[in-house]
């Protein structure tokens, strides 16, 4: 749902950072979105086109790494992602931890010409 | 042939909202007002739940703003009740974040360090993602939600620095696991303080009270044990964001 908002930023981002390397136009935005991070790849996919009109990311591909959030075992130290409505670890069965693992959200680079 | 380059980013697309919420709780850790960001899906007793740890505050003045897609209901029935509330309407969007509440304390008076409650919007999703500038991020869940709800939603449940779990009353009359509920709270959150309350018959919300004044007391303590200079964090910010549009997100 908030998608809208948030590719408008990350449209002004991308041609900011191209206005600062002298550049005229972005070719693509690469996009790391963990997917813990509560933003939506397809979404922002589809509002980027239509955003990206008339601006220095006019016609730029999107590409999107997704990133699998991934928890901690306190007790082995595995890292493993979760079964739905479980935490246990699959190696020793202890309950994992949250990790930062999956909740990326960043502009990783641009490409412009 | 063009040339064409690539250029390294590494900007989160959040950084802006989170600088701007270090800036709110700056802001209002000079005041000495705590702010508390409180979430939970809608109809789960929040506007319920700030009532009643009101009622319980000895020292602390409490403030409200009140965030709702639409209407002002909440703002009203609390205003109705001596306290001061401020509204904000998304109009759509399903959360706040922290331009919306920047915008808003700029024209609040704190005339007293006291307690502000953030309703954020009815929603167990995306309120988690966006930080308001809050001191403690309070998530409300209850028993008729299912027990569910921490596996269902871990991010929740994962960043609230206080859990409330609410309408304990009706227990007896539910299939709630309080166990299994409980071990996925703990497995997300290992030392959050969890209590148990009912909106119904008041019980439990003068701990949450006590709990929250004391974060409150320890906001002035380490306030004032270095020189702020009051003129920094001000009313009148310079930041190269407009806040006039951010009440209408789509």
């Amino acid at each position: 749902m908030h998608e809208y908002p948030i590719t408008e930023h990350i449209v002004e981002i991308a041609e900011n950072k191209c206005r600062e390397a002298g550049a005229s136009k972005v070719l693509a935005v690469n996009l790391v979105v963990g997917d813990y991070s509560g933003f939506v790849p397809e979404s922002i996919h589809m509002y980027f086109d239509l955003i990206a009109e008339g601006t220095l990311c006019d016609g730029a591909e999107i590409n999107i790494t997704r990133v699998k959030p991934k928890i901690k075992c306190p007790a082995c130290g595995e890292l493993f992602e979760r079964k739905p409505l479980s935490f246990a670890c699959p190696k020793c069965g202890t309950d994992g931890e949250p990790t930062e693992i999956g909740k990326e959200f960043y502009i990783d680079s641009i490409e412009c010409e | 042939m063009h040339d064409i380059r690539k250029i390294d980013v590494q900007e989160g697309i959040l950084d802006e909202n989170d600088h701007i919420a270090e800036h709110v709780r700056e802001h209002m850790s000079d005041h000495g007002v705590l702010i508390v960001n409180e979430m939970g899906a809608p109809g789960v007793g929040k506007t319920t739940t700030i009532k009643n740890i009101i009622k319980h505050l000895k020292k602390a003045k409490p403030y409200v703003i009140e965030g709702d897609i639409e209407s002002d209901i909440d703002t009203q029935d609390l205003r109705g009740l001596g306290i001061e509330t401020e509204q904000i309407n998304t109009f759509g969007a399903c959360h706040l974040d922290a331009p919306m509440i920047e915008h808003m304390t700029g024209h609040m008076k704190f005339d007293e360090p006291g307690i502000m409650f953030i309703e954020n919007i009815g929603n167990l999703v995306c309120p988690a993602e966006f930080t308001i500038g809050e001191h403690v991020l309070m998530l409300i869940s209850n028993v008729t939600e299912g027990s569910d709800k921490p596996y269902k939603y871990p991010l929740a449940f994962e960043k609230a620095d206080i859990i409330i779990l609410n309408k304990i009353d009706l227990i007896p009359y539910l299939d709630f696991d309080e166990e299994f509920w409980m071990k996925g709270v703990r497995a997300l959150n290992k030392d959050v303080p969890v209590f148990r309350v009912s909106g119904k018959t008041g019980e439990g919300f003068e701990e949450i009270a006590q709990w929250l004044e004391q974060k409150a007391a320890e906001l002035e303590v380490k306030e004032h044990s270095h020189d702020h200079d009051h003129d920094l964090h001000g009313h009148h910010h310079d930041h190269h964001h407009g806040s006039d549009h951010h009440h209408h997100h789509e």
